[in-house]
């Protein structure tokens, strides 16, 4: 049984800053002719590496446009990093953005079968699971409504729900419980700790420094997409907070 | 290899449901539904048989049939390559914010159209029935032409839904491609009536190979030959090997685009 969750060795993402996005033949062939397709370079994320322990949690901390949420699509396989390397040891749920997958058209009832088919869950898994989620996101009266008649909370709701379903080795989560009411965000947290509980690993992006300090034992600063600090959650949130 | 293999099958439940999807919103909200499916074919067919009866004469033996069996396997690849080119394109909103493997959603609407082909092949049957065309044996041999429809256009698919991504213009371009290869393919036309030239162009049509197939079991009651088998089968598997290298060359820079 290996002891770490996760490593992230040496990771950079560079971006093309195309400034005027050439997605056209006429103009990337005009331009490779006048050599100016030398797109300006812009580094999201430079070396980053840390290592999580199985139970650790980490928090990452930044500005905005500091390559938090970049940082957690490298790890969630969403994009592939330009150099480096990420290697995970378990289950993800990535709780990045609630209910991405819903299409609009269908209803709660079809979404959850379809979310959950794109979370790599099988259709006999999901019937088993379908009374426990839509009990946790209070939908009943709701399962036969299209999901673009819900509202932004609702929504959300039935995305933790769907996410969370199983209980993942590794917890990304990204900035997602502003949304839903206090007694919803007070229930997720819950689940969140409960998870916790039984040794799932979390990685966790926020702006409120008490939650870091509360769910998180450690925590990294991004700068610029460079790791600025990475030490426990208290110290790291008080250079942050005087910086 | 068998790791590609054990991800496909943990997703294949997401192709299945992504195919279910489309089929379900595309007649949402109409009342006939489904029956629109089959009915669209129909009409089609009966404004082109009045219209080749009276104003272009033509000497098609059985000429509904003829036509509406063009029409279904040209209509077939059409919508399967047009839906699968703008599918990585139409669903950024998720491959920007979920990982999943991203080959699944072409092949989707590929498998959709195909359904959706399989699903109108009643109206060939009410067809047949009402031309009093007698089949044969033959028909058994069904499922042939229509694995290499499917395979060339999931192939087709892939390889158009991953240059679209870099090249909009594809989606531009790709309306005037399919409307030479429908000229191409002889869909209301003898192949009989070209000049040697033209047909030389035409063999290289792999809808058209396709359709001589489809028309071979379904109206001339024999058996394809060996030859027509091995030409369906090389297009089949060019368009697949291109379309799926070209996608797995690309798919890491879609984002970058999206």
């Amino acid at each position: 049984m290996e002891s770490t969750a996760l490593s992230v060795d040496g990771v950079t993402m560079q971006f093309n800053l195309a400034k005027e996005n050439v997605d056209n033949l006429k103009e990337y062939v005009i331009r490779k002719i006048k050599r100016q397709l030398n797109y300006e370079k812009f580094c999201a994320l430079r070396d980053i590496s840390f290592t999580l322990e199985k139970g650790d949690s980490l928090a990452i901390i930044g500005k905005n446009g500091s390559g938090k949420s970049t940082l957690l699509k490298v790890i969630s396989g969403i994009i592939r990093p330009t150099a480096g390397s990420v290697t995970v040891n378990g289950s993800i749920a990535p709780l990045i953005e609630l209910g991405a997958g819903f299409d609009q058209d269908l209803t709660a009832r079809e979404n959850v079968f379809l979310n959950g088919a794109v979370l790599g869950y099988d259709k006999k898994f999901m019937r088993e699971k379908y009374d426990e989620i839509i009990d946790f996101a209070e939908l009943w009266d709701f399962v036969d409504v299209p999901v673009k008649n819900f509202s932004t909370g609702m929504a959300a709701r039935l995305g933790f729900s769907i996410a969370t379903i199983i209980t993942p080795e590794i917890l990304i989560v990204d900035e997602i419980l502003a949304v839903g009411d206090h007694d919803f965000q007070v229930k997720c947290e819950n689940k969140m700790s409960e998870m916790l509980s039984r040794g799932a690993t979390l990685l966790f992006v926020s702006h409120s420094e008490e939650k870091v300090k509360q769910l998180c034992r450690r925590a990294l600063w991004l700068d610029h997409g460079r790791a600025r600090m990475l030490g426990s959650a208290d110290e790291v949130c008080d250079a942050y907070l005087q910086a | 290899m068998s790791a590609y293999l054990k991800k496909f099958i943990q997703y294949r439940g997401l192709l299945s449901q992504l195919v279910s999807k489309d089929i379900k919103t595309k007649y949402r909200r109409s009342m006939l539904g489904y029956l629109w499916s089959v009915l669209n074919p129909l009409m089609m067919m009966m404004i082109l048989t009045v219209v080749f009866s009276t104003v272009f004469r033509n000497d098609i033996p059985n000429f509904p049939v003829y036509f509406l069996t063009g029409q279904l396997i040209f209509n077939a690849f059409s919508e399967a390559t047009n839906t699968a080119m703008s599918s990585v394109i139409s669903n950024s909103a998720l491959i920007k914010k979920v990982y999943f493997p991203k080959y699944i959603l072409p092949v989707s609407k590929a498998g959709a159209a195909f359904v959706n082909f399989v699903l109108s092949l009643i109206a060939l049957v009410v067809v047949l029935a009402l031309t009093k065309t007698s089949i044969s044996w033959a028909i058994l041999l069904l499922p042939l032409p229509l694995l290499y429809l499917l395979l060339i256009s999931t192939g087709v698919g892939l390889f158009l839904s991953a240059l679209a991504v870099r090249f909009r213009d594809i989606v531009h371009l790709y309306g005037v491609v399919l409307t030479a290869l429908m000229y191409l393919t002889p869909i209301f036309y003898p192949i009989t009536i070209l000049p040697d030239a033209a047909r030389q162009i035409v063999s290289f049509n792999p809808i058209f190979h396709i359709l001589e197939m489809f028309r071979c079991v379904v109206m001339y009651r024999t058996v394809p030959s060996l030859k027509a088998n091995l030409v369906c089968m090389g297009f089949s598997i060019i368009a697949l090997c291109v379309g799926m290298l070209t996608f797995k060359k690309n798919q890491d820079q879609f984002i970058l685009y999206l």
